[in-house]
């Protein structure tokens, strides 16, 4: 990457956070934020005891408990190991001096919903967290991405992360969005698109009049799904979408540096010229919404589609990894999407449990009922998000549809509390992975779009929100 | 952190593709405080059938690849979140060295804070590899001359400088970086000045 010439967002991001060289020929980058959990933080402070080292800069820092909590009756966590890990947290950060959402405030929720929520995540930033999806936060314009634990402890003691460049890659996504199509169908679409690992070593950047067409909501569900096209991070220029959301929010800019932070945010989209080493572009009226049938997220179908062949693939790894998926999802080859027939409905995640989601899904059910024989849960975001959503009613329009009004966090995206499905359970989820066992042992996840899956609970099978009236 | 010179032994071949964090370490082995005690869990849904027993059939359980310092994988190894649990998992369990295709990026780079060599093949190389690793055939893996050596085949590999002289020495990167405190702190007072926003306290 050279100093001279047009530059891309992540390359003026990068140039703008290089501390030096050492001389092991690696570069040292200056972390903004870091944002902290309880599942990968415990061994980084215990490593930082270990060798009597202090966090350098713990008023960078902000932490939360989301992975691990119950989303009812959470005076008490039952799990005692989930209930040390939250009370580790409480107490690493306390005694580092670092700022944290207990469980009872009501700020707590997903770390990456609350990083924009309070205006913490700003454009141009370097964020990271010991969590993959912090990919989410690039679409503020902030680099930011997921680290282990070794680099968390790292981080906390140095304030910086040891790095090489990534190299850049652009999607343009261009068009009106077509009737029924959201940003979740459009990442999944990609996602389809180039594979799981077909963003590897890159940063993605999102580009085009479809992507700036979205609220800030839809361009954190793209970029928080970078990393399941392999990506560490998802880019999206900052705008006036951006900065209006930012402004006001707690942890935001004063008025005192408003100007001069909108004036450098201003600067940051990626020059005209600048050249990118992978381009991909895409017309948005190809793209339907969108539904995985497998257990990784490449693995993914319009809901008018079918059930893919394995016969069909082109090579025989892919053969046998359909196979695979396809006996673990316990589906046939030529299985109309449509008629898969459903058990459970999550509505939550750091990909889709903001409260424009919310609304989505109540504007659909209001006045309906689930079907018999599905359980839905929605799981707010935050606590926040539960606040706004129950100050314009949605809760109660859930309610009276047959769904769980639930308290804040990860939840059944990965299950690690007691929200999980049951061996050979059916999900429609709005959440980010459809591995094998994530939501639960034998758990079998379908991936959609909140418009999908609210749609999807009240007939009771998989749906197509354009037929759905 | 651990060093990694050479490595000789049988390989385990496990030649499914996009094997992900979650398949490597379930979930619920996420909830510990301690970076060791992972290796009894590791692939625990593979491993272990509804009752806890092991899985006669599945590699890791039958002799003697249940001794193996080293996988041969299938293609993007690691995909999925960046629990550090993964390699922790691995290393505990006894392996060293892992061939694919290739990795996700945050395991690639959490396997190099444990170490644990990850080494990147062409495909042509990993089905020879998988292949001398079904039939038992002795692996020799040489990280100082970059050679990975099983039967008939030799095969060299790439990898980063920085990343090697780490694993032959096992040196403590955060103590190298704090050698650079000073940089930092200067870094911290110019930004100060210029960008005073993001110097408000979280």
């Amino acid at each position: 990457m050279s100093n001279q010439g047009p530059k891309t967002l992540f390359d003026k991001i990068w140039s703008e956070h290089l501390v030096g060289q050492r001389e092991d020929g690696t570069s040292l980058l200056y972390i903004d934020r870091h944002l902290v959990h309880e599942v990968t933080s415990p061994q980084a402070f215990e490593g930082l005891k270990l060798s009597n080292r202090p966090v350098h800069r713990p008023e960078a820092t902000i932490a939360v408990a989301d992975h691990n909590v119950p989303t009812i009756n959470r005076q008490n966590i039952e799990d005692p190991q989930s209930k040390i890990q939250v009370e580790t947290l409480a107490k690493n950060t306390k005694e580092h001096g670092i700022q944290y959402f207990d469980l009872m405030d009501q700020r707590q929720g997903i770390v990456h919903i609350i990083g924009p929520e309070q205006g913490i995540t700003q454009p141009g930033m370097t964020i990271v967290c010991g969590d993959s999806h912090t990919s989410t936060h690039g679409a503020f314009g902030a680099l930011a991405f997921g680290i282990g634990t070794s680099e968390v402890e790292h981080v906390l003691a140095t304030q910086t992360i040891v790095q090489n460049p990534a190299k850049n890659m652009r999607i343009s996504v261009n068009g009106e969005l077509p009737f029924g199509v959201n940003s979740k169908d459009l990442i999944l679409y990609i996602i389809g698109k180039i594979g799981t690992a077909g963003g590897t070593g890159h940063v993605i950047e999102y580009a085009g009049s479809s992507i700036m067409g979205l609220s800030m909501e839809g361009r954190m569900t793209i970029c928080n799904m970078s990393i399941e096209a392999g990506a560490r991070a998802g880019l999206i220029s900052p705008d006036q979408t951006t900065f209006n959301y930012i402004k006001g929010r707690p942890y935001a800019p004063g008025t005192e540096h408003w100007d001069q932070a909108v004036e450098y945010w201003s600067s940051l989209p990626s020059d005209n010229d600048a050249n990118y080493d992978h381009e991909i572009v895409i017309d948005s009226s190809e793209i339907d919404p969108m539904v995985t049938w497998g257990t990784s997220p490449e693995d993914v179908v319009s809901v008018k589609g079918t059930v893919p062949n394995p016969s069909s693939a082109k090579t025989e790894n892919k053969k046998k990894s359909i196979e695979r998926s396809l006996e673990y999802m316990g589906l046939k080859p030529g299985t109309k999407i449509t008629d898969i027939k459903l058990d459970k409905i999550f509505i939550g995640s750091c990909t889709n449990g903001r409260i424009e989601d919310l609304r989505k899904v109540a504007s659909i059910v209001k006045d309906k009922k689930i079907a018999s024989h599905v359980q839905a849960m929605i799981v707010p975001g935050s606590g926040l998000v539960k606040k706004q959503a129950e100050e314009e009613g949605i809760d109660i329009i859930l309610k009276d549809a047959g769904f769980e009004w639930r308290e804040a966090g990860c939840s059944m995206c990965l299950g690690m509390n007691p929200d999980q499905l049951k061996p050979g359970e059916r999900c429609a989820s709005t959440s980010n992975r459809n591995f094998e066992g994530r939501q639960g042992r034998g758990g079998r996840t379908h991936l959609m779009s909140p418009e999908l899956a609210a749609a999807s609970a009240i007939t009771g099978n998989i749906s197509d929100i354009r037929d759905f009236t | 952190m651990d060093k990694f010179h050479s490595l000789k032994g049988i390989a385990a071949p496990l030649p499914i593709v996009n094997i992900d964090t979650d398949m490597i370490i379930p979930k619920q082995f996420l909830k510990t405080i301690k970076r060791t005690g992972l290796g009894v869990s590791l692939f625990y849904e593979m491993r272990y059938d509804n009752d806890g027993n092991l899985i006669k059939d599945f590699v890791l359980n039958t002799s003697p690849f249940d001794q193996s310092k080293i996988l041969v994988a299938g293609d993007n190894f690691g995909c999925g979140s960046s629990r550090e649990h993964a390699p922790w998992s691995l290393k505990d369990f006894g392996i060293r060295c892992v061939i694919s295709t290739s990795f996700a990026d945050i395991f690639y780079n959490n396997c190099f804070q444990n170490g644990i060599l990850p080494i990147v093949v062409s495909p042509e190389n990993l089905d020879q590899l998988m292949t001398a690793a079904k039939n038992q055939i002795e692996f020799n893996i040489d990280l100082p001359e970059q050679i990975i050596k099983a039967g008939n085949h030799s095969i060299n590999f790439e990898i980063e400088e920085f990343r090697k002289e780490r694993l032959l020495q096992g040196l403590d990167d955060i103590g190298i970086t704090l050698g650079y405190q000073d940089k930092i702190n200067a870094y911290e007072e110019d930004k100060k000045n210029k960008k005073p926003w993001l110097f408000k306290d979280t």
